[in-house]
């Protein structure tokens, strides 16, 4: 716990006043020992004859294995896939297709806890944020499109907009049942038939909507959710008899998927990596901007592709934007995923935690100053100290690349122009925070600032209204509200 | 006897100058009566960078431009176009139009201009929106110029194709570096003559004559290019643009079946939206008080 700054003229002593454990429940979690490929309204074992665990990543025990899907088991969902749009989804009256994802939305609202819970033993997230952000925000997204299936002709004028096909679907460990909901949503209200492929190290609720997929009657065929690793993901991509390509993850496979579809007339989003700055002005309310930071940077572990993972601090409030974040970093509960006090938790993975612990090996040999957190972190488990780098250089390499963890590269700036000119200056474009109390500046940082998501005195908001997607290296089209739909049409 | 003809020498469009290529090559395009059009510039691989270099130089100008203004230049260039119209239209025959099919594309090419001309100032309200999020923000989403399109125009003709991909880029603010048409180059050498004579800012367009074969792969793999546009139906070549572009995530647009004579299919406001971005805004809503907009 904080201990008492040693310039403080009073001297409080917190140590005392812990948060008691408030554990969440698993008894809800009806977790299957085996899990098979969902493939034509059925589950369906896999024929690689292959299953791979999947681990809690906070106390490292196996919590399910789930099918390892091969080349044949990728194309028996594909053909799956093809048969419902040619035969029932393409023919279906749009206004019936909106009924079933609204069905969807609802029965993950019924079983929203039980989602919540998976979530967070599965990828490590804290539980109040897998209860109150990724959860209701999948079964949102899956209403705000549900009702786009019958209003397309509306959304872009003097044009006949037509399904492309079956979309091909593959998404990231980081919000695994939200990138899920992303990814359907729209591609079914546009009449498309879906092959998804949730991230190996967080497959659960993605079987688990697959369930209720099943129960929801939707057609067969319409939506087979299928489990594998890089190699199942690359059989996806290369499969002949796919329309679209839809990918979420890192620029590095973003690119390889780029060149693997150059061949074909495969439409192809791409929603890849970020390296955003959140700017802090001298006018701006300095509490609400470090909030902000740490909502920023330590949300979701840093496992975020928008998260606010460069600080840009006009010199001016340098110090007490300084002191003010140390002592909340202070404050930061770090640990046990399903205490609902927790604010950060669980490394997704083994591998990822060597990540992290290579950027910040990297950054110490750059020079920067490093502090962090001082909390104790369990012992078991993949956990990562808050961390801050200070005295940052642009070139950096922990200012110039993704480290997709709760690792924070400041840097500080006197002028607008410098300001932008060193958020601008990285390959990515997907986010950027701007903290100031003046809203000409909000515009005029809103306008130059490359980037597809600008939050302005608020940061990592999310909504199924909200188009998201990036600029440059960070990727191409969008998910989310109206602009959303055009990546699954052709108009 | 009779007056000599003064020849005019073609040479290619960077950052508002008309340099000849730094290579100092040439090639001469022949018409279909085995006549040579002209010596031609061929561009070199360091003249298409020079030209990102100047496009990347007047791309914060230009794209912060109000749209307003980069209405009033696109009319300008359509104003300017139509007052040397006897020009183009000599140079399409030239270059195997019949004098009847000279004249329509001149023509479609000037309304074209004035179409997107048009568009500058109203395709942002056609595709903004404000986006009803459940939380209190206030959140909006406008579409912004992608950054540097390079664009092998279309092949097949002279002046009407050039234009027809060139303006959507501009009308949205991005600047551009393109390759005119390789057998039928004329054209865009002469347009650019228009173009630096009408208030466009130098770098905004450049455009650069020589063999398609050779700069293709340039235009596809330069890190500071968002976006390129391809024209042409040959597979291998849209293959290597689409491997290329991977190399910085760039934006491919092919527009392989396109009639550009076409009104209703070879001009609309999609042509502009696809080298622009959509950027979404958030700003708290403060909620204090319990005031309610009653009426």
């Amino acid at each position: 716990m904080a201990k008492a700054r040693k310039n403080s003229t009073v001297k409080l002593t917190f140590d005392t006043l812990q948060y008691a454990p408030a554990p969440e429940s698993k008894s809800i979690a009806k977790i299957d020992t085996q899990y098979d490929l969902f493939i034509n309204g059925k589950f369906e074992k896999p024929l690689s004859k292959k299953y791979f665990d999947t681990i809690n990543p906070a106390t490292e025990e196996k919590l399910s294995s789930v099918a390892d899907a091969n080349v044949a088991d990728v194309d028996k969902a594909v053909q799956a896939a093809r048969v419902a749009q040619d035969k029932i989804w393409s023919k279906m009256p749009a206004k019936e297709r909106g009924k079933y994802i609204y069905r969807i939305a609802r029965m993950i609202q019924e079983r929203a806890r039980e989602f919540s819970v998976i979530e967070t033993l599965d990828g490590g997230k804290p539980i109040r944020e897998s209860r109150d952000i990724d959860i209701p925000l999948a079964a949102n997204h899956f209403f705000y499109y549900a009702g786009w299936a019958d209003k397309l002709q509306y959304a872009f004028p003097n044009t006949n907009p037509k399904p492309l096909g079956v979309a091909g679907q593959i998404i990231p460990w980081n919000f695994p049942l939200l990138m899920a909901a992303w990814k359907i949503a729209p591609a079914l209200a546009t009449g498309n038939t879906v092959v998804l492929k949730p991230a190996e190290t967080t497959p659960l609720t993605a079987l688990k909507l697959a369930e209720i997929i099943q129960e929801s009657d939707l057609p067969p065929g319409v939506v087979n959710i299928i489990t594998g690793a890089g190699a199942t993901g690359a059989a996806i991509v290369n499969h002949a008899d796919i329309n679209k390509i839809a990918f979420t993850g890192s620029t590095e496979v973003g690119k390889i998927i780029q060149r693997a579809v150059a061949g074909t007339n495969k439409k192809l989003t791409l929603e890849l990596g970020g390296k955003a700055a959140n700017i802090i002005f001298e006018d701006a309310a300095i509490d609400q901007a470090v909030e902000g930071v740490i909502n920023g940077i330590f949300f979701n572990q840093g496992h975020v592709c928008c998260a606010g993972s460069r600080l840009f601090v006009q010199e001016s409030v340098y110090p007490i934007v300084m002191q003010k974040l140390k002592d909340r970093i202070a404050t930061l509960i770090v640990g046990d995923p399903m205490d609902k006090n927790t604010d950060v938790g669980a490394i997704n993975s083994k591998q990822q935690l060597e990540t992290i612990h290579k950027y910040i090996n990297i950054g110490k040999k750059e020079g920067a100053n490093i502090f962090e957190s001082n909390c104790v972190l369990p012992k078991k488990g993949f956990f990562c100290k808050p961390t801050l780098f200070m005295n940052v250089a642009q070139s950096s390499r922990i200012a110039q690349e993704e480290i997709f963890g709760p690792v924070l590269a400041i840097q500080t700036f006197r002028t607008d122009d410098e300001v932008i000119e060193k958020a601008n200056n990285t390959p990515f474009g997907l986010s950027a925070g701007v903290w100031t109390d003046k809203g000409s500046k909000v515009f005029n940082l809103t306008s130059k600032l490359r980037a597809g998501v600008i939050w302005a005195n608020t940061y990592n908001k999310f909504d199924p209204t909200s188009p998201f997607g990036g600029y440059k290296e960070s990727g191409f089209g969008r998910e989310g509200g109206l602009h959303g739909l055009s990546a699954y049409l052709n108009v | 006897m009779a007056r000599l003809e003064v020849l005019k020498t073609y040479k290619i469009y960077i950052g508002g100058q008309f340099p000849r290529t730094e290579s100092g090559r040439y090639y001469s395009p022949k018409n279909k009566n085995g006549q040579s059009l002209a010596n031609i510039c061929l561009s070199s691989r360091k003249d298409f960078r020079d030209a990102v270099v100047a496009a990347r130089g007047a791309f914060g100008g230009w794209s912060g431009r109000s749209a307003f203004n980069r209405s009033q230049i696109l009319y300008r260039i359509a104003e300017i176009l139509e007052g040397r119209r006897l020009q183009f239209v000599d140079e399409l025959i030239k270059q195997n139009s019949s004098t009847k099919d000279a004249e329509n594309e001149i023509n479609l090419s000037i309304d074209r201009l004035i179409y997107y001309a048009g568009w500058c100032d109203k395709f942002q309200q056609v595709f903004s929106s404000v986006n009803p999020v459940a939380s209190s923000h206030f959140n909006f989403s406008v579409p912004e110029p992608t950054g540097i399109v390079a664009i092998i125009a279309p092949q097949n003709t002279s002046l009407l194709g050039l234009i027809s991909v060139i303006a959507p880029t501009i009308a949205g603010g991005n600047t551009c570096v393109v390759l005119a048409s390789e057998n039928k180059p004329l054209c865009a050498v002469t347009f650019a003559e228009v173009i630096n004579s009408s208030d466009v800012p130098g770098g905004v367009i450049n455009i650069l004559t020589g063999k398609c074969s050779e700069l293709i792969k340039y235009f596809a793999d330069h890190m500071d290019v968002n976006a390129v546009v391809y024209c042409e139906k040959d597979k291998e070549s849209q293959q290597l643009i689409k491997e290329k572009a991977a190399l910085n995530v760039k934006r491919v647009l092919l527009y392989d079946s396109i009639n550009w004579e076409d009104e209703e299919k070879g001009q609309s406001p999609y042509f502009i939206i696809d080298t622009q971005e959509i950027k979404t805004t958030w700003h708290p809503i403060e909620t204090v008080g319990s005031a309610k907009a009653g009426y």
